[in-house]
């Protein structure tokens, strides 16, 4: 009968040999790796979810307070009746007065924070693709919520001195910050906004002799063109007027992703950079470690006659399998857990195939030591008792 | 026609450091082994015994003599192959004080390992390994790791590697340092069968007194410098 043999992976067999060690060294480094995929994952997340408030708006132009950027990236606040002139511009289809504002509100016990955004009913700014419930019908004390924030449909909330009722709910609707949006009227924000309380309000006559300020102010009036209308044409035309400022849908989001992300993106990037310097560093030194183990059989193999990439190969095939099996542990980790991130974790396939080339690459650069290490070994070790 | 030397060596010598601190570890050595022949080479610690095993292995380069291997002059003032590692692929076998065997390899892999590395397929690698582990006796270990071998099988095995490729010269550094006196004698046994079998040149370091009446010549060491050889058997 003939003899059927495989080749003898060195590497492999070693591994085997020591693959209790092997293992838990993988799964070190996979906790690590699980962590820089996540970060990358919560950066995705913070980008989509920052997006998807401005995206969910609707809007084709975005008409703002004059030489200010929009209320994402500083304060912008408009006369509420300057949506009827934008409205009456030739190409628009609709126009509606937006208003943004962090609250604070009390929850089963707990304090959560919203993003509440004032929108008008029926026009650009509301909120989009209620999942269950309804859109906002009343003009007052009703509100659609996202999901996040843990309200139920016809849960009753506080939000300053009104109770509002939970109608509708939207999905994946959060801030930057990550606070989930409730929607309510445009004209309940800006009671919201302006309300004080008795004392302060009584104060507050007495200080202006009772000639008390407009509260019809809106942060931004976002426009839908007809069909066929140039955006980039239509926001020239308003920045016209000195005291507004236009920004396409598409400069909004640039606005959003360069300023407002841009730290989150950096500090994720370093802490990322950190990470896969500590990986490098592990992984060198059990490569390292590894190949100090087996001085005397690399002696061996040399001494019979192993060419040195024979040698380098059984070196950079274990780092690598280290690499390969820690990524693949790592990934499946955060896949199974990403549901208990605070923020949205998104793993995207390409993020994660560019992250594995990474690891392949610092796991090249991590063997360099052990692979320099080998070449020096001289064979004649190996006839030392 | 009379057989001619596999290792012929003529004029060896080999200094470490320079000036006050130089060693001469060989001087002027010469030295033929035939075919077929065990030969021991002895002598106290540091008389340079490894040293020319380190030579004659083309691991340790001399300083000036020549030496010819299997009849293909390797050294002449200088290497005369750049491929060393081949040439002792090729042509040299080597078995360890401490059989040297790789933890991470079974028996039979062990033994094949040095044929797939001289280009064999994996198959040849095997069927040749299961052959050379049979002829020596140790073929229903095949499986067992190095870890689960006694010092004897583990020699052998050992042994089954060094003629993996089918060697001309067989080098071997105190084989039986680690043995008792029953398996000194079987592992001697062995390499004389093979000497004899195979043609091959079988050269032994030892210190062990109870082999060397196994050697058909001994040649002694003193301080680099090659004494007298004693012939033994005939």
């Amino acid at each position: 009968m003939p003899v059927t043999g495989r080749d003898v992976n060195l590497a492999l067999k070693d591994i085997r040999h020591n693959l209790g060690r092997f293992l838990l060294t993988c799964l070190g480094l996979s906790l690590l790796l699980g962590i820089v995929l996540a970060m990358v994952g919560i950066y995705r997340g913070l980008i989509l979810e920052s997006l998807g408030l401005v995206r969910a708006a609707g809007a084709q132009v975005w008409v703002v307070e004059g030489d200010t950027r929009g209320p994402f990236a500083e304060a912008s606040r408009l006369p509420g009746d300057m949506r009827r002139v934008v409205a009456a511009q030739w190409g628009v289809a609709a126009a509606g007065g937006v208003s943004y504002q962090n609250v604070e509100a009390q929850h089963r016990g707990r304090t959560r924070r919203l993003l509440v955004v004032g929108a008008q009913i029926a026009r650009p700014g509301e909120a989009p693709l209620v999942v269950e419930g309804r859109p906002i019908q009343r003009s007052r004390y009703e509100a659609v919520s996202d999901r996040a924030a843990g309200f139920a449909l016809g849960e009753q909330i506080k939000l300053g001195r009104d109770t509002f009722t939970v109608v509708g709910l939207t999905e994946g609707l959060v801030a930057s910050g990550g606070d989930p949006v409730l929607f309510i009227t445009l004209r309940d924000a800006q009671k919201l906004q302006f309300d004080l309380t008795p004392a302060a309000a009584r104060r507050e006559a007495a200080r202006t002799s009772g000639a008390a300020g407009t509260t019809d102010t809106v942060n931004a009036i976002l426009v839908q063109l007809l069909p066929g209308v140039d955006a980039k044409r239509f926001a020239q035309d308003i920045a016209r007027w000195k005291h507004l400022a236009a920004l396409t849908q598409d400069e909004q989001e640039t606005v959003l992703a360069r300023s407002v992300i841009d730290r989150a993106r950096r500090q994720i990037g370093l802490f990322t950079s950190l990470l896969l310097t500590v990986s490098t560093v592990i992984i060198g030194l059990i490569i390292y470690t590894m190949t100090i183990d087996k001085k005397k059989s690399i002696a061996t193999l040399k001494l019979i006659g192993a060419p040195d990439r024979r040698i380098v190969g059984l070196i950079v095939q274990q780092a690598l399998a280290m690499g390969t099996i820690s990524f693949v542990a790592g990934a499946a980790l955060i896949n199974a857990g990403q549901g208990y991130f605070p923020r949205r974790v998104v793993l995207e396939p390409a993020d994660a195939a560019t992250l594995f080339g990474v690891v392949l690459v610092v796991c090249l650069l991590a063997s360099a030591l052990g692979v320099r290490t080998a070449l020096k070994i001289d064979p004649a070790s190996a006839l030392a008792g | 026609m009379a057989e001619l030397p596999i290792v012929e060596i003529r004029g060896i010598s080999k200094h470490f450091g320079e000036g006050p601190a130089r060693v001469d570890a060989l001087r002027d050595v010469s030295l033929d082994v035939f075919p077929g022949t065990v030969v021991g080479l002895r002598g106290p610690s540091g008389s340079g015994k490894s040293t020319l095993l380190n030579v004659i292995g083309c691991i340790l380069e001399p300083n000036s003599g020549s030496m010819r291997l299997n009849g293909e002059l390797v050294y002449d003032g200088k290497w005369l192959r750049v491929d060393l590692r081949g040439l002792r692929l090729e042509k040299i076998g080597f078995i360890f004080q401490a059989h040297n065997l790789l933890p991470f390899l079974n028996a039979w892999e062990n033994v094949a390992v040095a044929r797939i590395l001289a280009g064999a397929s994996p198959a040849q690698a095997k069927s040749r390994a299961l052959e050379l582990l049979s002829y020596l006796g140790v073929e229903r270990r095949k499986d067992a790791m190095p870890g689960e071998l006694s010092g004897g099988e583990a020699q052998r095995i050992a042994i089954a590697r060094a003629l993996a490729n089918d060697p001309r010269i067989v080098l071997a550094d105190e084989p039986t340092a680690a043995l008792d006196s029953q398996r000194a004698g079987a592992v001697m046994d062995l390499l004389r069968k093979v000497a004899t079998e195979r043609r091959t040149a079988v050269i032994v370091v030892t210190h062990d007194e109870k082999i060397f009446d196994r050697f058909d010549r001994i040649y002694s060491l003193r301080d680099g410098a090659m004494e007298a050889p004693h012939p033994q058997a005939a």
